[in-house]
């Protein structure tokens, strides 16, 4: 969705009737794609597998997962774990040009699977693979794809109904592909609740081969930088997250943010206006554009709380805002609300965490 | 080289206001602005122009008031600016308004010469979908490469480039063919300020104003609502929670309402001081 257009011209649209054609009624059972990548499946496939259970209940249909990998890459592993979270079939291709990811092999790959097997519901993780993907096979296919869904339902009809925050996450809009199949919608991480693993759960595995050559792919990967491990943020899987933003003023006042939860052992962010003022990196950023979160304590320090921010929070157990404005928004979802200046507070409330905490750690390091 | 650059204009979002009524969003009053991802490709796409020589063409789709955004996108240093509006765009969603692009564009390559790189924005700050730059390449048939986080170098003559992509965990260092349909990573490159020069040929540039027929586009049923997938059967605001934050009263003393502060959350939550214990001990 470029655009959501407004609710009277949506009205409006011959689309608005189901009449899907003749060519889709086969369509049937719900997909996730799984990303696998340098053996590692990313967690919000399984995510997604957990909410493909539940459309697919509704539904009483499948919930199959989509492995694509080279031999012996971690690629029979992720086939297991698929079926133990919740799959009932999982295609499965393997060879050797799909080791690493590119548009080119997994597009054609994915594109002849949905032609193949024809799923009425296709599911990617909204992560920088699978809006890659998503953008490409959806249009390869010339069908509808709902990025960012906050949350799918299937309708009376069993049309899927995707919602998702637009503008900015100022309103909600529930969107749906009524006539063209598969329905695709990518979800972000964390967004989804991690279903239960069933250990030793099994399923069926349709082994399906491709024709791709190496020669006939024009992207190819030189090399890979692995992130060091002090660059990456634990942000989207903290217990605790501390975050930021312009209610600090400055990059330099984030330091308190750091400190506050380096004291508590968590992680810090902030909002997106702070990412673009370029006081801090983009994965730093929480909210509808950057990361969701999920902790036990979130303590938000000069954050509005809009909309977009409110969507990535909400998650979180339990949601402590430090604002001087009264009627910034973030009081409607905070738990706790501190009316004062986050910068004079927040080093006061480090200070007595450490107090309070000390008897089971001592000059922690801190930022 | 002739690269094109697709941006969007679109309300700064800091500003939007939803009418409590109807929930529709209030544009009226509320200022405009290139998204922001747009800039670090067009950045990018006038440093390889700089370098290598050409033209960078700037193309929006949009009310005829996206004229703006183009108009600053001249002063930043493009060399041509194209406009493609029309009523049969309406209501498009992201598979219509990649085709409604893939056509300009085949058509800028008419025009001004076939192009070898096209920029897109990451993903805007109003739709946020990330799809309609996918939707070009495919369309168009361009080599895709998404979240570059650097141009390493394009090599006209080979009509190849090398680019570092984010990927999950770490950075891939790629080796495409052009032509290429590339999307930058934020903080790639920040747009320059652009000459006192740019600024006057701005202001004075006749914009290439193209309708669906002048940009090629012979069935506009693949345009607009008519054209797109995709349905918006529903806008709603969110729900508010039924009950504001509980306040905690600010005492004179930072340190006494700090204090104060952790009570209430430790009461509020049992097992809170416990689990913030373990993980300040590092456990």
């Amino acid at each position: 969705m470029a655009d959501a257009p407004p609710p009277a011209a949506a009205g409006n649209r011959a689309a608005m009737k189901k009449e899907l054609p003749e060519k889709f009624r086969s369509y049937k059972h719900v997909w996730v794609m799984v990303e696998l990548e340098r053996g590692e499946v990313h967690p919000v496939s399984w995510e997604l597998l957990g909410e493909a259970r539940k459309l697919a209940d509704k539904l009483g249909v499948e919930v199959a997962g989509v492995v694509l990998g080279a031999p012996n890459a971690g690629t029979r592993e992720a086939t297991q774990q698929a079926f133990e979270f919740g799959a009932d079939v999982v295609y499965l291709v393997e060879n050797p040009i799909l080791a690493d990811y590119r548009n080119e092999s997994f597009t054609r790959t994915l594109t002849e699977l949905v032609n193949t097997y024809q799923p009425e519901i296709l599911l990617l993780g909204a992560t920088n693979l699978g809006r890659d993907l998503a953008g490409s096979v959806a249009t390869t296919l010339l069908t509808g794809l709902t990025a960012d869904c906050t949350e799918l339902n299937v309708d009376a009809d069993k049309s899927l109904a995707a919602t998702r925050p637009t503008f900015g996450g100022s309103l909600l809009c529930t969107i749906y592909t009524l006539n063209f199949r598969p329905q695709m919608a990518t979800i972000r991480p964390r967004v989804m609740a991690m279903p239960a693993r069933q250990p030793g759960r099994v399923g069926r595995v349709v082994e399906h081969a491709v024709d791709l050559k190496e020669e006939s792919l024009v992207t190819k990967v030189l090399s890979f930088l692995p992130d060091r491990s002090s660059q990456k943020s634990n942000l989207a899987f903290a217990d605790v997250v501390v975050a930021g933003g312009l209610g600090l003023q400055s990059a330099e006042n984030l330091q308190l943010v750091r400190a506050l939860a380096g004291v508590l052992g968590g992680e810090w962010g902030c909002s997106r206006p702070c990412v673009q003022k370029g006081w801090a990196p983009a994965d730093r950023q929480i909210g509808q554009t950057g990361k969701t979160i999920r902790p036990k304590l979130y303590i938000a320090a000069g954050i509005s709380g809009a909309i977009q921010h409110r969507v990535g929070v909400e998650g979180a157990d339990l949601i402590v805002a430090i604002n001087t404005d009264k009627n910034a928004p973030i009081l409607d979802f905070a738990h706790f609300a501190v009316a004062t200046d986050a910068i004079r507070f927040l080093p006061a409330l480090t200070e007595a965490f450490r107090a309070r905490l000390s008897h089971h750690s001592r000059d922690r390091l801190v930022g | 080289m002739h690269i094109v650059v697709c941006i969007k204009q679109v309300p700064d979002s800091a500003q939007i206001r939803v009418h409590p009524v109807t929930n529709t969003i209030m544009r009226q009053g509320v200022p405009t602005i290139i998204n922001p991802y747009d800039l670090f490709s067009l950045e990018t796409a006038l440093r390889l122009r700089d370098k290598h020589g050409g033209e960078v063409t700037v193309l929006t789709m949009g009310p005829p008031s996206a004229e703006e955004s183009l108009r600053k996108a001249l002063t930043y240093g493009a060399d041509r600016a194209v406009l493609l509006t029309d009523r049969f765009f309406a209501g498009s969603d992201t598979l219509a308004t990649s085709f409604a692009l893939s056509k300009a564009v085949e058509k800028i390559g008419a025009s001004w010469g076939s192009p070898d790189i096209v920029f897109a924005g990451k993903q805007t700050i109003d739709g946020d979908t990330a799809q309609v730059g996918p939707g070009i390449a495919r369309r168009l048939e361009l080599n895709q490469l998404t979240y570059i986080s650097k141009i390493v170098g394009v090599d006209l003559a080979a009509r190849t480039m090398e680019l570092e992509r984010r990927a999950e965990g770490g950075t891939q260092v790629l080796r495409t063919a052009l032509p290429a349909l590339v999307t930058m990573l934020e903080g790639s490159a920040d747009i320059r300020r652009g000459t006192f020069a740019d600024a006057l040929r701005a202001a004075r540039a006749e914009l290439v104003v193209w309708n669906a027929a002048a940009a090629g586009i012979a069935d506009v049923t693949k345009c607009g609502l008519r054209g797109s997938p995709t349905v918006v059967k529903r806008v709603f605001a969110p729900t508010p929670r039924s009950e504001k934050a509980k306040a905690i009263d600010v005492q004179p003393k930072a340190k006494d309402t700090a204090e104060a502060f952790i009570a209430a959350l430790f009461s509020a939550k049992a097992g809170l001081e416990g689990d913030l214990e373990r993980l300040a001990a590092g456990i």
